[in-house]
């Protein structure tokens, strides 16, 4: 069993606090991933895990035993370092086999379990060399291979991602998944990417300014954002936000003025709101369309075509630039003046202090045209 | 291209007789050591002549010149080796444990270098005087390691610095403790760094001129000293003379040609790098 | 593998037990500069409100300002202190110009650039008193020297150098030591200079003047100060081409404040008078390194 949790963990730098009371709970073989804005903590949170940073205060729990006093490598962990920190005078063989090396494993044990390593992640070829004559990729497998070798309870990935280029990305994003899969081993992975997090993970966690916005499921956080942040920060495109009035507050839904007179009736109710309030209203692009009518107006600055979809750039009533998914081969073209319909059903509320206003049904899926595919759980 | 060529011509014509010029009066005193003494006087000055190994020859044999030959050895190599060892633990310090006054220390250990070595010419004659330590080469070499080490503290201090942390925290996480950090990771990443530290203060050490001109004499003098005690040679002396001055600077050319992309910052106080 | 005794001293303890554990590896590297920064310097203020002379050490006793005063207002200070400025001037003249020019030379790529590299450093590396011995005699000996032969060679009259120009000479003989130090910062400097810069500048149109003057050197103004305040440190205390070639004549014509305080401290064994002048000195050197220090540690930040 490999879990980790933390309970009120608090950490700060000279007067400054960094990490404001974090609570988590990982079970066995999750692959977790905490993201946020630079800045927001995360990496420090997960030296915290590995054992380089000093918990101020607070309790780190690793497969039921607290850990807080205990050095990094008694801990039963590995990381993969964002710089990969290879040792640049050693061979890969080398590399992976150092923390055998300094557990005492006798040659013949060693170079077996540096073999079978290097065969996971297919670099047995590279074995000989050192690490400067490797390719970005070819680092990176053998850092996690480093990793792997250690046989640890839980892996450790500080943005193993962010120095690759866009294909090689998407290709690693892969391979770490179908590793985390093939070794059924508890990773924690930390990335400022929320594509990277909505794709790999079991849970998320959206950290900013030290403290946690929200945990949940990749879908959780998508369908049902707690606050503006992580409505703002889950999903890409970003969620259109606009500011509205609040017209009239019934049983089952609340109805709101929208910039530009249209109203628009949302099945969220709170008892907190009542006729005047100002709120946020919010919209995912797939749940727009542009057509003859709207609540919202205006002209359309940008239009952006992937092929299999169209985004579409619009200048609306109050200032705020709504972007609407559109048909794949939609006509509009820029500075066409466009109208934007929205489905209320689909909507979200947030009111003055950005707290979602809780809605009292599943919301429309949005049709096919979802960005973001479903994603099995599998703990 | 033809332009480039060009190009690259008209800087070749340019840059060697500036290189060659100034260059000169070293290869002239290298050539003199080759001549006769009679040739090597002579004027019109000669370029076409049969070398010979006399000069050389006579010079090591000379039981002075060998004497001072060791005696620069042993204060620049032994300077070097004590400043290292008070250096290496005091770099590591500050450079992986850093607090708020490692900086001031730091940049005061820079400011002992500046101090100009007349201004205390007075008091240390006299320290060395009534202990006994003037013309000994124990006293020379103390006064070495001290005038080295702030350079070497700070040239480690940098070296260690551009050891990427993350290398070091990676070792940690596999098991390392601190001795087998500093043993497997950190000596081998630093050690081109402390090479160059290294040839940097022998070459400063052998080619001190103020304190082994004051401090010593006849037994303890390196050959810097010994040199100078030759300023006015007469005219049937200067091959030989030119044969020793060859031997004196030969290595320390040699190592500084060797390092001198190194010795830029330590040069500079790591204001350059 | 054993554990060792002590927790693992990278699992961040941070505060009074860390500093604690790094002191004694700071401690002796700071005793012993400590000892040798402060107390000569302590000694030499003493010295200088003393009056004594080795040669009547008898006669030792406190004589307030007596030496100051007697320094200051001596006829001869005033020459050694313009000497002193001059070949400090002089040299930082002709290695930062020449050194500049020479650096932008260098910069370029021409056939044997390595080996004319070599060539032109190695004035640095030789020591001064073999570098005043080569120029003393070889090639400034007015009879045998190199120089008088080439003089001669074009119809001049041979110039005596030290005694008709000897703090030219010097200037000469320190200079030559010195303009591979400033080559080799400078050029170091300009290696950092970003290409794109240049090439953006060859698209605005910049030919090689306008390129030397608005891009290369802004670039190298930082360095060229850093040369500056370092030679100027060190040359303020020129001393052994002086001791080889002048000893300081003919009179006071080559003496510069080094030397001036060498000859009171053990010729005329004045440690009085010695250790004022030194003091004088420390003054000086101080004003030229306060800029320098500024400038490191404004590195150190980084």
């Amino acid at each position: 069993m490999a879990t980790v949790r933390l309970s009120n963990i608090r950490k700060s730098f000279g007067g400054v606090e960094v990490i404001k009371g974090v609570d988590l709970d990982i079970a066995d073989r999750q692959l977790a991933v905490v993201v946020g804005p630079s800045g927001c903590g995360k990496s420090t949170l997960l030296r915290l895990v590995a054992g380089l940073e000093e918990i101020t205060s607070g309790d780190l729990w690793i497969d039921g035993q607290r850990v807080n006093d205990i050095p990094p490598a008694k801990r039963g962990l590995a990381m993969v370092f964002q710089s990969y920190a290879l040792y640049p005078h050693m061979s890969v063989a080398g590399n992976l086999g150092f923390s055998l090396k300094l557990a005492g494993l006798p040659k013949d044990r060693r170079l077996a379990k540096v073999r079978e390593a290097a065969r996971i992640l297919q670099i047995e070829p590279l074995l000989g060399r050192k690490p400067r004559d490797l390719s970005g990729g070819e680092r990176q497998r053998v850092a996690i291979g480093r990793a792997i070798v250690r046989n640890p309870k839980v892996f450790l990935f500080d943005e193993p991602l962010s120095n690759l280029d866009a294909a090689l990305r998407v290709q690693m994003r892969f391979e770490i998944m179908r590793l985390h899969d093939e070794l059924r081993a508890t990773m924690l992975y930390v990335t400022h990417d929320q594509v990277e997090a909505m794709t790999m993970a079991d849970v998320i966690v959206v950290l900013n300014g030290g403290a946690v916005e929200q945990v949940g499921t990749p879908l959780e956080l998508y369908r049902q954002p707690r606050n503006l942040f992580v409505a703002g920060f889950i999903g890409s495109p970003r969620m259109n936000l606009i500011q509205a009035k609040v017209a009239a507050v019934g049983e089952a839904a609340t109805t709101v003025t929208l910039p530009g007179g249209a109203m628009l009736e949302v099945p969220a109710v709170s008892g907190r709101l009542s006729s005047g309030d100002t709120v946020v209203v919010g919209a995912r692009p797939e749940h727009l369309s542009l057509g003859e009518s709207g609540e919202l107006r205006g002209e359309a600055l940008v239009v952006e075509r992937l092929g299999s979809a169209t985004f579409v750039h619009v200048a609306v009533e109050g200032g705020a630039t709504f972007t609407v998914q559109a048909g794949d081969d939609h006509p509009v073209r820029v500075h066409d003046r466009v109208a934007v319909k929205m489905t209320g059903a689909a909507a979200y509320l947030f009111d003055a202090s950005g707290l979602a206003i809780a809605r009292l049904s599943q919301a429309g899926r949005g049709g096919e045209r979802s960005s973001v595919r479903e994603r099995q759980s599998d703990s | 291209m033809k332009r480039t060529l060009r190009n690259k011509a008209l800087f070749t014509a340019a840059a060697w007789p500036v290189a060659l010029v100034i260059f000169f009066p070293i290869f002239w005193m290298l050539v003199s050591g080759f001549k006769t003494e009679v040739e090597a006087v002579s004027t019109p000055p000669r370029l076409i002549f049969r070398p010979t190994l006399e000069n050389y020859a006579a010079v090591w044999q000379r039981a002075d010149y060998v004497r001072h030959a060791v005696n620069s050895v042993i204060v620049s190599v032994g300077s070097t080796l004590l400043a290292l060892g008070l250096a290496l633990p005091a770099a590591y310090a500050m450079a992986f444990f850093p607090t708020r006054r490692t900086k001031p220390t730091l940049l005061w250990m820079l400011s002992t270098k500046m101090l100009p070595p007349v201004g205390v010419l007075v008091p240390i004659y006299l320290l060395f005087r009534d202990l006994g330590l003037l013309d000994s080469r124990v006293g020379l070499l103390m006064v070495y390691t001290l005038v080295n080490l702030p350079i070497v503290i700070w040239m480690l201090f940098t070296f260690f610095k551009e050891v990427p942390r993350e290398v070091l925290e990676a070792g940690r996480m596999d098991g390392a403790g601190p001795g087998r950090e500093i043993a497997s990771l950190l000596l081998p990443l630093s050690l081109p760094g402390i090479t160059s530290t290294a040839l940097l203060a022998v070459i400063l050490a052998w080619n001190e001129a103020f304190w082994s001109l004051n401090l010593t004499a006849a037994k303890a003098a390196p050959l810097t000293a010994f040199m100078a005690s030759f300023s006015s040679p007469e005219g049937l002396f200067w091959a030989k003379l030119s044969a020793a001055s060859t031997m004196a600077i030969a290595p320390i050319v040699v190592f500084g040609w060797l390092s001198q992309r190194q010795l830029v910052r330590g040069l500079t106080f790591g204001a350059i790098k | 593998m054993t554990l060792p005794p002590v927790p693992d001293p990278s699992a961040g303890r941070r505060g009074p037990r860390r500093s604690v554990r790094t002191l004694p590896l700071k401690l002796p590297s700071v005793i012993v500069l400590l000892l040798w920064a402060v107390v000569p310097l302590v000694m030499t203020i003493w010295f200088s409100f003393e009056r004594y002379n080795l040669l009547n050490a008898g006669e030792r006793g406190f004589a307030g300002l007596e030496n100051y005063r007697f320094l200051l207002t001596d006829p001869g200070l005033a020459k050694v202190i313009i000497n002193t400025v001059l070949l400090v001037g002089g040299v930082l003249a002709i290695t930062v110009g020449l050194g500049t020019l020479l650096a932008v030379l260098f910069d370029q790529s021409f056939f044997g650039r390595g080996a004319a590299r070599l060539l032109v450093i190695a004035p640095f590396f030789v020591m001064p008193t073999v570098s005043a011995l080569i120029w003393k005699n070889m090639l400034m000996d007015p009879v045998n020297g190199v120089l008088a032969f080439l003089m001669r060679g074009v119809g001049l009259r041979p110039v005596d150098w030290f005694s008709g120009a000897p703090l030219a000479a010097i200037v000469i003989i320190v200079a030559w030591q010195w303009l591979p130090f400033a080559l080799l910062i400078l050029l170091t400097a300009l290696q950092s200079l970003d290409p794109e810069s240049r090439e953006s500048a060859r698209m605005d149109g910049a030919g090689p003047f306008a390129m030397f003057f608005f891009i290369v050197l802004p670039h190298l103004r930082r360095a060229i100060g850093v040369v500056v305040m370092i030679e100027t440190v060190f040359l303020l205390t020129v001393f052994a081409e002086i001791f080889v070639t002048t000893a300081g004549g003919p009179g006071l014509a080559s003496t510069n404040l080094a030397f001036l305080i060498y000859r009171f401290a053990l010729l005329d064994f004045d440690i009085g008078g010695a250790s004022a002048g030194g003091i004088l000195a420390i003054i000086l050197a101080n004003v030229a390194a306060v800029f320098l220090m500024r400038t490191v540690s404004r590195s150190l930040e980084t």
